[in-house]
């Protein structure tokens, strides 16, 4: 009894660091999201589009973001791009470096998604004299959506787990958090802590993922 | 009326349309009639604004009229689609009105209300509510002709309206078109049904297979 009850001492005490964590990991998570989603629209958008040098350049960003891991990406952005005078604070850098990698692979699912919306679509939204913005924003991108929104999903959850990467450019994540008291306290306990935090999160989003994709089963 | 002079279409180095000429007088129902692969529907889709024409002159009233790039709201061409093109994330009642609110600026008010006698004339009344998956073959072509008429079209142009129906509800379109030409409607119908033609239409358009090499 009396271990366990140093135990849940021990996790009380810790507690308020790892919360601190779990913010930063949020906090990252959520403007990745308002940042990378509708950027991946947009590069989606360009890369479904006609016009092929539009499509070939943003080919190669696509290329480029997937191609090399995230981790090369933030250390890049944080302790590479000051050599050329182009500085970051932490937190800044490890946003950016998210968001431009997010945004390529959400613009690749809503690529898949655009080119599966029937020609016909478009057709019938232009003889009824639609702009195409009106035709994107009231006829493509809500089917769409319903489409791609699994795909999404399982990005979504990748990105609190990669959230996680920016201990290497030294940000306080729930992560570092765990590590820095299992290194300190020499004991399991943070780090189990840790894995239930990311689980925790991870659930509520597939919750959350499940609720959205109710939503959008109003029609088939 | 529409007049269509010595007009051209192209797919590559394939001709589609040589040199066509077709006259619609207003309130005619004309049907075009040919094998599959001969042209009919290209021939709808210059006329709809879908394709654009590689050479020739097509007039409206007397006046030049470009479908592909016409912008004007009164000089519609409304198209039901061989396989209707409705919207599937809108109810019926949205599939008709959002094109008379984004496109012609009318209230919702005004629209819902067009959207409503449309819907009791094609006898839907009762599906408003409803998403296109929830309808039969029949019952989406009605919303599609009443999504077209919405507009206020001054020509509507149907692709092969009885091929993705049942047989037996051939005769319901023939009532359909039949009726809107009582109200002084200008139809263009492409069919491959020589008798459905021969039903609806004042006028017939033959159009023929153009030889592959040329």
């Amino acid at each position: 009894m009396d271990i366990l009850a140093t135990q849940w001492h021990y996790a009380w005490q810790i507690m308020p660091s790892l919360f601190d964590g779990v913010k930063m990991t949020l906090s990252l998570f959520f403007f990745t999201l308002i940042g990378a989603i509708p950027l991946g629209i947009i590069v989606g958008l360009g890369r479904a589009s006609r016009f092929k040098p539009l499509r070939n350049i943003l080919g190669i960003y696509v290329w480029i973001m997937r191609g090399t891991p995230l981790l090369l990406q933030l250390i890049f952005v944080f302790y590479g791009l000051p050599i050329i005078h182009i500085v970051f604070q932490r937190y800044d850098a490890a946003l950016f470096a998210f968001i431009i990698n997010y945004a390529a692979y959400f613009a690749e699912i809503f690529r898949g998604g655009l080119q599966s919306i029937d020609r016909g679509q478009y057709e019938s939204a232009k003889v009824l004299r639609l702009t195409y913005w009106q035709t994107i924003k009231k006829i493509v991108l809500p089917q769409v959506m319903k489409i791609v929104l699994p795909s999404i999903g399982n990005e979504v959850i990748n990105l609190v787990k990669d959230s996680s990467l920016v201990y290497v450019i030294g940000l306080g994540d729930l992560l570092r958090a765990g590590n820095v008291a299992t290194a300190r306290d020499v004991t399991l306990l943070p780090l189990l802590l840790v894995g239930i935090g990311y689980l925790l999160l991870t659930a509520v989003l597939t919750l959350i993922q499940r609720k959205v994709e109710q939503h959008y089963s109003y029609y088939k | 009326m529409l007049e269509l002079k010595a007009i051209s279409k192209h797919f590559g180095r394939r001709l589609i349309l040589d040199q066509l000429d077709l006259t619609v007088n207003d309130g005619e129902a004309l049907a075009i009639v040919g094998p599959s692969g001969a042209g009919k529907t290209t021939l709808l889709r210059c006329i709809s604004g879908l394709e654009r024409i590689d050479a020739g002159q097509i007039l409206l009233d007397g006046q030049t009229f470009d479908p592909y790039d016409n912008q004007d709201k009164d000089s519609v061409i409304g198209v039901v689609f061989q396989d209707f093109q409705l919207f599937p994330n809108l109810n019926v009642l949205d599939n008709i009105t959002l094109a008379p609110i984004l496109a012609l600026k009318q209230t919702k008010d005004e629209a819902e209300r067009q959207a409503r006698a449309l819907l009791e004339r094609l006898a839907l009344t009762g599906k408003e509510e409803l998403y296109p998956y929830q309808l039969s073959g029949g019952q989406k072509q009605r919303v599609a002709l009443a999504r077209a008429l919405a507009m206020k079209p001054k020509i509507l142009c149907y692709d092969e309206p009885t091929s993705a129906l049942d047989p037996d509800l051939r005769q319901e379109v023939e009532k359909l078109i039949l009726g809107l030409k009582a109200d002084g409607m200008t139809q263009i119908i492409v069919t491959h049904d020589l008798e459905f033609a021969e039903n609806i239409a004042d006028a017939v358009k033959h159009v023929d297979a153009l030889p592959e090499s040329k």
